[in-house]
């Protein structure tokens, strides 16, 4: 039986061109090439100087492609001030000091490290923080309209899009893990689920700062995870923890350090598996592109390119499956706080 | 004494390099493991195979996450050697 004209759908052909060609949305990671291509690349600082927080945002070289962020910085002794942060850059670009204000590894200190300084800066990280907290209000909005509109009638739109999503979270992740009043806790949990999703998502497109992969972030993260199961733990949850039932007097002082020392390692445990995961992503991605800067070959150039496509698949994977982690161990340690005696 | 400060450096990146290396064994080994026996559970009960799936694919995500701190920490040694 052979293929006739009939048969043959071209919109196939177009959902694989498409496809292809959002997969190619995924293969610009941009490194920051040397001026000078003679010397040699210093491949360590290049992917830190990518993975870590900067005051500038470099988008690509030449005189329009840095962003300069403001700089805001609170001091005993100088007051507040604010300025940008051209103001520490030269025309070649080597830093300068400005006003009594030093860059030093990406740290304003004051100039002879005489006092401590609050750096409030709006940097890289806090830039893309907004950016995914405008994205974020965006979208539910639109969802949250599309269920004032479509009252009792089939979903539409976004809202068809995000539903399963929002409903799988709802009865996978957290009623089963949360037993009584799941109804309290689903607002955040469903928050941090697409905080983490879309943020570890942002941070793979091109040019993007790395900001579920910064700690303070995740920091941030877990600590309202510490804080939500602590404050509705039930008399049983630190019963459980200070007085263990069951347990003979001499075991029962290490017993209560142990338990108590548990209460935190949780929340780590949190912090560190997000970042770890997605910086490491953003830095294997990296050094698999500074292959190409250092061995400066053609066919490096193609190989290399495949498998960071290859291996940008699979941080999409990982971002998805890290939000997914880390809302379900928060609803699980909410889960075990509030459960309740039978 | 310049000569036993390169040898010491030299013996950071190849512990780095050792590092590395046993940690990709050791995600190897465990990845393999759950993938072994999702396979298994999966040919016992093909109908069960969406849930087998989905709970294989989020703990591999673990594992990877413990492989991955090993190579971070390696990389930095690497990097600041």
């Amino acid at each position: 039986m052979t293929v006739t004209f009939k048969e043959f759908q071209p919109r196939y052909a177009l959902r694989i061109i498409y496809i292809s060609a959002f997969f190619t949305l995924f293969a610009n990671v941009q490194v920051w090439a040397e001026e000078d291509v003679k010397e040699e690349i210093n491949a360590g600082d290049q992917i830190l100087h990518h993975v870590l927080d900067d005051h500038i945002w470099h988008f690509f070289d030449g005189h329009y492609g840095t962003l300069y962020l403001p700089v805001i910085v609170y001091s005993q002794e100088r007051g507040l001030d604010v300025f940008s942060s051209s103001r520490f850059y030269d025309e070649h670009h080597n830093v300068v000091p400005y006003n009594g204000y030093l860059l030093e590894h990406g740290h304003v200190v004051l100039e002879g490290d005489t006092g401590f300084v609050l750096d409030l800066s709006i940097t890289k990280n806090v830039f893309s923080l907004f950016i995914l907290a405008v994205l974020l209000i965006l979208i539910f909005r639109a969802v949250a309209k599309g269920y004032e509109k479509n009252e009792g009638r089939a979903p539409s739109g976004i809202q068809s899009f995000l539903e399963p999503v929002i409903l799988y979270i709802r009865d996978e992740v957290v009623k089963p893990n949360i037993a009584h009043n799941h109804e309290k806790y689903l607002p955040f949990l469903l928050t941090l689920f697409f905080f983490i999703f879309i943020g570890n998502l942002i941070g793979l497109t091109p040019g993007a700062a790395n900001l579920t992969g910064n700690i303070a972030v995740t920091m941030v993260l877990a600590i309202f995870t510490f804080i939500i199961t602590n404050v509705n733990g039930t008399r049983k949850y630190w019963g459980h923890i200070f007085n263990p039932p069951g347990i003979p007097l001499p075991i029962k002082p290490l017993l209560v350090l142990v338990e108590f020392i548990g209460l935190f390692t949780k929340p780590i445990s949190l912090m560190v598996r997000l970042f770890v995961a997605i910086t490491a992503g953003h830095i294997v991605m990296l050094s698999l592109i500074t292959l190409i800067f250092i061995f400066q070959s053609y066919y490096v150039g193609i190989g290399s390119t495949l498998i960071v496509l290859f291996i940008n698949t699979i941080e999409l994977l990982v971002a998805g499956i890290q939000a997914y982690v880390f809302t379900m161990f928060s609803a699980l340690y909410i889960g075990l706080s509030t459960e309740q005696d039978h | 004494m310049l000569s036993t400060l390169l040898l010491d450096i030299s013996f950071a990146i190849m512990g780095a390099g050792i590092g590395a290396g046993l940690v990709a064994i050791g995600a190897g080994l465990g990845i393999g493991r759950i993938g072994g026996s999702a396979m298994e559970a999966i040919a016992r009960q093909p109908e069960a195979a969406g849930k087998i799936q989905g709970a294989m694919l989020i703990i591999a995500a673990l594992i990877e996450v413990a492989a991955l701190f090993g190579l971070v920490i390696c990389l930095l040694i690497s990097f600041k050697a």
